[in-house]
């Protein structure tokens, strides 16, 4: 028998240790934690650059050597397609894969240029921008004639615009600067939830939790080892992602280290309500199979709604009330907030509000859904 | 052995809503014996060794435990226990060694695993995950937690089910080895043999109630002199007997 005193603290420690040396093991938690946002990350880091390409279909005949087909080639939006047959092209663009088919005829000198463009339902806003750049493009031919007919007859034609464009400087807000917190709070989403779902039912399910009991180890030690081990598990992942994207990708850190520090932060708070669902879905699921489906029901409209991907502002109003519910989408507005402006803790305490009031619901759920046998 | 009680049971009953699983238990296990508690599926044997482990309330009665009262003092109770479940797994993930590591933490000891595991003949396991290991091995590791914290008793709830008849036997061993060292076993089994043989007394248990403790060999002895007769005539060996001897001894769990 030990004659020491016995000590809580040791005893949750002991768990934490334990807890995160099966985390580190466990495949599922890695790869929804790192390879995930990652792999998003690379994604759409990658497709993001320009946002929008329009694939323009080339019709057989076409003339290759017309100014206008040289400008389109040039134009970094533009994707021209030349090597499908004209029956697969008609199809294509009718199923909207390709969005216009652009025929030129050979210029023939004081003839206006023959431009045959096919457009497509099927594209939705595409073909508005070919539109648009060929509009520009034939502004630009006309210029250059009516420039021509001044020279020679003298008749000064005046601009119908007087265009002055300024371009401000400012800090280059990049898709990766949008994509890396989102992907970072759904990892914190999926790892809260599902992590302290499976490990809680399964550690109750083996019997593991009643083992426990036997010994001298109070409750809280238990909830709190596995929540110490699953918030180190995080914000090393978390970590991981903000250095590669930052030093990879060119992710803007404001004021460096002391903007890496409050996004941890933001990351802890955030874990912390996310394992309060984790918490209460332990609690209702029978079995490990019955998880997944409950997780979803918590995970996925956040993945969706909450900003993830695109912004918020992006969906019709209705969308965006219940966007503005969601913790998730506060997390990632505070979140892009510190990162990219450069703010605070304290200059997004709005956000911190709501997920506080989120937090408190959601462990008043835990607490009575909560089962430990 | 001066047959100093180290667990006394008075009156105890368990209710589950309706249903009465225990109905008014009383016994009392001595210091430094192998105590068996026998009875068909649903006896209450479980029920009854999870009150006294502190892991489930009881309805009423007394429990003392060491010179502890369940009340209000299950803490101290839980520092001189040791608890082998039926069935139980452990933490996922984590070999041998990691697993002492942590359950020295959790009874606040400092036991290194190569000392656990040395106890139970499983130094070369170290680094196995629990869910590789043999029944036997499982068995083994399960008694080396419960053994972590010193404790003045141990619980066993059916460990040799499933074991071949070598494990069975290399667990008799490692059992009388714990009580011979001054600990207290506590054991439940579905084999008569092996309570006749491994037990100093066992208690019956049926319906939630006792119907009658005593040593193995009295109980015998009993029902011969009422004239108990066996169908078929007891030869000096059993089946059991011409296994271990044409298979030999020693352990197979490679």
């Amino acid at each position: 028998m030990n004659s020491t005193k016995y000590s809580n603290t040791r005893a949750t420690l002991a768990i934490a240790r334990a807890s995160f040396r099966s985390i580190l093991r466990s495949p599922s938690a890695v790869v929804f934690s790192l390879a995930f946002p990652l792999i998003f990350i690379v994604v759409f880091a990658n497709i993001g650059g320009g946002g929008m390409s329009v694939d323009v279909g080339v019709a057989k005949g076409c003339d290759t050597l017309n100014p206008i087909y040289k400008v389109l080639a040039q134009n970094k939006i533009i994707k021209l397609i030349k090597d499908e047959t004209p029956d697969e092209m008609q199809k294509n663009l009718a199923k909207g894969t390709i969005d216009a088919i652009i025929d030129l005829k050979p210029m023939v000198p004081m003839k206006p240029m023959q431009v045959n463009v096919q457009y497509s339902h099927a594209s939705g806003d595409k073909g508005g921008v070919l539109k648009s750049v060929l509009n520009n493009i034939f502004y630009r031919i006309q210029s250059e004639q009516f420039k021509r007919i001044q020279q020679i007859s003298g008749i000064p034609i005046p601009n119908a615009v007087d265009l002055k464009e300024t371009v401000v400087t400012g800090r280059e807000y990049k898709y990766i600067d949008f994509i890396l917190p989102g992907q970072l709070g759904f990892s914190l989403l999926s790892s809260g939830v599902f992590g302290t779902a499976f490990v809680f039912l399964s550690l109750r399910i083996t019997l593991v939790i009643k083992r426990f009991f036997a010994t001298p180890v109070k409750r809280s030690s238990i909830v709190l080892g596995e929540a110490i081990a699953r918030v180190v598990f995080a914000l090393l992942g978390a970590l991981f992602i903000i250095v590669i994207g930052h030093f990879v990708f060119g992710f803007t850190l404001i004021h460096g280290v002391v903007t890496v520090l409050n996004m941890l932060v933001l990351c802890t708070i955030g874990l912390i309500i996310f394992m309060g669902f984790g918490f209460t879905i332990s609690g209702l699921a029978k079995n490990e199979s019955s998880i997944p489906p409950i997780s979803n029901i918590v995970t996925m409209p956040q993945f969706l709604l909450s900003g993830t991907f695109f912004s918020v502002s992006a969906f019709p109003v209705w969308l965006q009330h219940i966007s503005r519910v969601l913790p998730l989408t506060h997390l990632n507005d505070a979140m892009r907030k510190v990162a990219f402006e450069g703010a605070g803790l304290g200059d997004v305490t709005h956000q911190l509000f709501i997920l506080l009031l989120w937090g408190i619901g959601v462990y008043a759920v835990a607490v009575k859904t909560f089962k430990w046998e | 052995m001066a047959n100093q009680p180290i667990i006394t049971v008075k009156n105890l009953v368990k209710n589950y809503g309706d249903f009465e699983a225990v109905k008014g238990l009383s016994f009392e296990v001595y210091e430094g014996e192998i105590f068996g508690l026998l009875g068909p599926n649903g006896a209450g044997k479980t029920t009854t060794l999870e009150i006294i482990e502190t892991l489930r309330e009881k309805t009423s009665g007394e429990v003392i435990v060491d010179g502890f009262n369940i009340d209000n003092n299950a803490d101290e109770i839980k520092k001189r226990i040791g608890v082998q479940l039926q069935a139980a797994g452990y933490y996922p993930n984590l070999n041998l060694s990691e697993l002492i590591v942590l359950f020295s933490g959790l009874y606040g000891v400092n036991k290194t695993p190569t000392e656990m595991l040395e106890k139970v003949a499983l130094t070369d396991k170290g680094k196995a995950k629990f869910k590789d290991l043999s029944g036997g091995q499982k068995q083994r590791f399960s008694i080396a937690t419960t053994l972590i914290n010193n404790p003045r008793i141990i619980f066993l709830d059916e460990p040799t089910t499933g074991l071949d008849p070598q494990a069975r036997r290399n667990l008799w061993d490692l059992i009388r080895e714990i009580r011979d060292h001054g600990t207290t076993v506590v054991i439940t089994t579905h084999y008569m043999d092996e309570a006749e043989v491994l037990c100093d007394r066992v208690a019956f248990v049926d319906g939630g109630h006792i119907i009658g403790i005593d040593t193995p060999d009295h109980f015998i002895d009993e029902l011969v002199a009422k004239g108990f007769e066996r169908k078929k005539q007891v030869k000096a060996a059993n089946l059991e007997d011409v296994f271990i001897n044409l298979t030999g001894k020693e352990w197979r769990e490679a």
